[in-house]
């Protein structure tokens, strides 16, 4: 069966882009040919900086040819039934029609068509035009001469050529031909940008493969993965070192090369006076280098990896020197950094570093940064009882944790905000606690980030998120949709997580407004189902009132949880359900809400005077349990109901012909849904 | 490959002015107009009129020329051994962008001296974009042994217009890649005449002290009140000028479309003094460059109504 090769050959794809190509392109070519009934066997994309790439295995050589039979009008039907009928199947005159008939209708024309499969080759030059017109780049541009015209081709940069051949394994392939804005697809390609010269003939995928590997291009990028991992793991441990791994670096300069070679470089050990953390981030950053570990001292080592897309006629000793001098300047850069943040901690006090931020505008309708800072003081201390802190310690540590942000060190690398600040402190000789609070104030930063446990910190970190959300809740700047410019989604996120993973009861209700409360709801509905909790047992226990402690929600959600999963739990949500379905039908019909006030008198039978006195008497020991705040107590007890509400819909008719006793039992079910609301909200619960 | 031709002293490899030369002869002979730096202060070479309102319009272009840059904030009062307030910028555009302009480019660092065989040099995506010329573009930065070299952009719009056809831009840093082929720590230890000895002129002996004065200027002295009055004549300058030049009031042809854009240019630089002395705030920032991207807006409308804007006069 034929093979299809395709291959895009353009200027340098940005790296971030080049996963996403490729499935994007295996997608949309298997799928037009799927949809014009051409199966394959197997497809494949690749990509380098230059080429974009895709065979396609076991194809067909034409499309299946296809049989349709159409049913027309009757025989001797008028001309215009008959006309559109011809119109309609494509036949010249009514004698192509065979005709057939049925014991029902009698006489009918029927028209069978044929059509003959068209040669795959044919259907590629008709789907690879339209796919490079419609691709998917997350950004393209026009380019050239013909990019005055409005239908002029984009592509992310510009594309040079095209490579198409389509044909059996034994034979010779054939160029399937086609043009898209003036480019003619051939059966040539290109090497590497500079150890190759000329253009190479490629017949199919293993002769692409091999030609291009022989022209230095490793065409799959998996396996530019692996070679520069291995490579630069290899030359670590030559050295006795040992490579500091990053998936996302290795993903970024699988991007940037095309034939990897990887060297090792190195620096002057004065620099590992820099802390590790900003050793790395600027070579990683700045230079898309790898940095290296001694595992003597578990620091880092003063080498570094690099790839470089070149095997140079010097054994890359000149490449290596200039990544040594590009490195040599940042890291100096970073020293001074570094340097001048101690001295002037060391010679400006913290209050007087502090008054700095006043000229930092946090937010327009929010003040300064200072301003934010004092305010996020004096939340950490009112807090800091409820979360087992010193409050004066948590008060310092929070006027200290933010003074990083105008550190030098920090104005160029941002990612390291908070690390700074707790090197900064223990240089400064400040209790541990404050420089643990500057680090960790800032979690967790997502869903799967470290939770800070630290008292001091949490009630630093607590106080920081709990300020943002406030603030931008008071000048009306909620998330909306996907719109959360200032992440408070995941400030909310965070204040969820301290508070349950440490336990504590913090009464929301007292820092934010009911609007920021049911938004702190939400993030909790989302954490719990996260964890496989039903979101509708979460729905029931929120649409009580007062419910700010997230403790104790996620407590009776558990407790209503395993309440739920026995016998009584089960036969009482549904009898509870029964009674709101029945007070719901027949307040709507009454244009009343019934609430309360069963008349004893009334109760006839022994079933209706069973569950009153339950009611009665259970009642009252549930909310005493829910005082305590034991809701399985509170679960328990409400079991006691299950039997009697049973009896009482088995042998009591609710809708009784005496209007006062179907009253009185209405009154009866709303005591039913009052007792199970003390608890959660039956009605809201699935099942 | 450098010229083998050259005296030593001219080579772009030992002189700061060889490497201009070099650059110089190598577009001149790829059919550019060599012109010379605007007159005015500007941030970035992108800002002189041969690649702003050259880039807009039919008309094809090719272009070389150094542009002394103005960056205000990044003076170091002389102390940064790479980083100045004041340096130099080679600029070619070349419009429409041709087939081959990668490879030009390429041929071009072989010309000042990078033996391609020897370095890395690698297209890094970077997108350009300048909020306040309405300008944006996609690319690369060019990089040298892991050193950005130059900045590569093809022109997607300029001052809110679409660019039919495309420009490409080059942008190299001058400083930057002598200090790269002579093999130079301090940027201001560059050879800049290529000699030796007691004829040896250095970039410190031609700029040291401007830094230092101008850092001085930049941060501490430059006269905010001035500066102030300063944009707004430029600003209402401008807006005369580009009202003053539509011919006969109608819209169809301008006049005066460069005098406007000087006005535009001026703003922007005035904005960038005051920007270094720290006294606009962050919302205000946003506003100002608004404000210059309007006028760079309506310079673009009025050159795109001149003759070497792709309008012949009647």
């Amino acid at each position: 069966m034929p093979d299809l090769l395709l291959e895009l050959f353009c200027e340098e794809i940005p790296a971030r882009m080049q996963a996403g190509a490729a499935e994007s392109l295996r997608k949309l070519v298997t799928d037009a040919l799927v949809e014009r009934g051409l199966v394959y066997e197997g497809a494949k994309a690749f990509v380098t900086p230059r080429r974009l790439a895709l065979a396609v295995h076991g194809l067909p050589a034409q499309q299946p040819d296809t049989h349709e039979e159409r049913k027309g009008p009757r025989v001797g039907a008028p001309q215009g039934a008959i006309d559109g009928f011809l119109k309609a199947a494509g036949l010249a005159s009514i004698d192509q029609a065979s005709i057939e008939s049925d014991p029902k209708k009698g006489e009918f024309y029927v028209a069978r068509l044929h059509k003959h499969g068209r040669a795959t080759p044919e259907v590629i030059a008709e789907i690879i035009p339209q796919v490079i017109r419609a691709f998917p780049w997350p950004k393209s541009m026009r380019w050239g001469k013909g990019s005055t015209s409005p239908t002029t081709l984009r592509w992310v940069r510009p594309l040079q050529s095209i490579l198409c051949t389509f044909g059996p394994e034994t034979e010779e392939p054939e160029v399937v031909a086609f043009e898209v804005d003036g480019l003619r697809s051939g059966d040539t390609t290109r090497g590497h940008r500079f150890l190759s010269e000329g253009t190479i003939r490629v017949r199919r995928l293993e002769d692409w493969m091999a030609k291009l590997e022989a022209a230095f291009v490793v065409v799959d990028r998996e396996r530019r993965k692996d070679i520069i991992l291995n490579d630069a793991k290899d030359l670590a441990l030559a050295q006795g070192l040992e490579l500091v791994e990053d998936a996302g670096l290795l993903e970024e300069i699988a991007g940037l090369v095309e034939w990897p070679v990887v060297l090792m470089g190195a620096f002057d050990p004065a620099f590992l006076d820099v802390p590790d953390e900003v050793i790395r981030a600027t070579i990683r950053i700045n230079q898309k280098c790898f940095v290296l570990r001694d595992p003597a001292t578990g620091r880092l080592a003063s080498r570094f990896i690099l790839v470089s897309n070149l095997a140079a006629s010097d054994g890359g000793a000149a490449i290596i020197a200039g990544n040594e001098r590009v490195i040599r300047a940042r890291l100096s850069d970073a020293k001074f950094f570094w340097e001048t943040d101690q001295k002037t901690n060391a010679t400006v006090p913290l209050a007087e570093r502090l008054e700095k931020f006043g000229n930092v505008t946090f937010h327009e309708k929010l003040g300064s940064q200072l301003e934010r800072i004092r305010r996020i003081a004096a939340l950490a201390k009112a807090l800091a009882p409820m979360v087992g802190a010193d409050p004066n310690l948590a008060e310092q540590a929070a006027l200290y944790a933010k003074s990083d942000l105008r550190t030098e060190v920090v104005g160029e690398f941002p990612e390291v905000q908070g690390l700074m600040g707790r090197y900064y402190a223990r240089l400064e000789g400040l209790p541990e606690e404050i420089a643990a609070a500057a680090e960790e104030h800032y979690k967790p930063q997502g869903p799967t980030d470290r939770v800070p446990t630290a008292p001091v910190s949490v009630a630093v970190a607590l106080a920081d998120k709990l300020d943002t959300l406030v603030g931008f809740w008071a000048i009306d700047e909620k998330p909306t949709g996907s719109k959360d410019p200032y992440a408070l989604r995941r400030a909310a996120l965070g204040v969820v997580r301290i508070v349950l993973e440490n336990g504590l009861t913090v009464k929301l209700g007292d820092f934010a407004e009911p609007d920021l409360l049911s938004f702190f709801a939400d993030r909790l509905k989302v954490h719990l189902r996260e964890a496989g909790a039903r979101h509708d047992l979460v729905d029931a226990v929120f649409a009580l009132p007062g419910q700010d402690d997230l403790l104790l929600v996620v407590k009776r959600v558990e407790a209503l949880g395993r309440f739920l999963a026995t016998e009584d739990g089960k036969n009482l949500l549904a009898g509870t359900k029964r009674a709101a379905n029945i007070l719901r039908i027949e307040e709507k019909k009454d244009g009343v809400a019934y609430e309360g006030g069963v008349d004893v008198v009334l109760l006839h039978e022994p079933e209706e005077r069973a569950l009153a006195d339950s009611i009665a008497a259970l009642g009252p020991q549930i909310e005493q349990a829910l005082a305590r705040e034991d809701f399985e107590a509170a679960m328990a007890l409400l079991a006691g109901l299950r039997a009697p509400v049973d009896a009482f819909f088995e042998k009591v008719t609710v809708n009784a012909g005496d209007p006062a006793l179907r009253v009185n039992r209405l009154r009866l079910l709303a005591d039913i849904r009052a007792a199970t609301r003390s608890i959660a909200d039956f009605d809201r619960i699935e099942g | 490959m450098i010229d083998p031709a050259l005296p030593p002293h001219m080579r772009p490899d030992n002189s700061f002015q060889g490497l201009i030369l070099a650059l110089h002869a190598f577009w001149a002979d790829k059919g550019c107009v060599v012109l010379q730096p605007y007159d005015m202060e500007v941030g970035a070479g992108t800002f002189h009129p041969a690649t702003t309102l050259r880039a807009l319009g039919p008309l094809p272009w090719k272009a070389a020329y150094v542009q002394p840059s103005r960056r205000p904030k990044d003076g170091r009062y002389g102390k940064n051994p790479n980083r100045l307030q004041h340096y130099y910028q080679y600029q070619v555009i070349l419009k429409p962008s041709p087939a081959d302009l990668q490879d030009l480019y390429l041929a071009s660092l072989s010309a000042i001296g990078i033996d391609l065989n020897l370095h890395d040099v690698r297209f890094v995506e970077d997108d350009w974009e300048s909020p306040t010329l309405g300008a944006w573009g996609l690319g690369w930065e060019c990089w040298c042994d892991g050193m950005e070299v130059s900045q590569f952009t093809y022109f997607q719009q300029v001052a809110g217009f679409e660019c039919a056809p495309v420009a490409g831009e080059l942008t190299y840093g001058l400083e930057r890649l002598a200090m790269y082929v002579q093999g130079v720590e301090n940027v201001y230890d560059l050879n800049f005449n290529g000699r030796e000895g007691d004829e040896k002129v250095t970039y410190g002996d031609v700029f040291l002290q401007a830094e230092e004065e101008y850092s001085r200027h930049n941060f501490e002295h430059a006269d905010t009140d001035m500066l102030f009055e300063q944009f707004r004549m430029a600003e209402s300058a401008a807006a005369k000028y580009l009202e003053a030049g539509w011919e006969d009031g109608s819209k169809a042809r301008h006049l005066m479309a460069q005098p406007a854009y000087d006005q535009c240019i001026k703003a922007s630089h005035v904005f960038n003094l005051l920007d270094a002395r720290g006294v606009i705030s962050v919302t205000e920032r946003q506003s100002y460059i608004l404000r210059v991207r309007e006028l760079a807006k309506a310079c673009g409308a009025a050159w795109l109504a001149t003759a070497a804007g792709g309008t012949p006069a009647p």
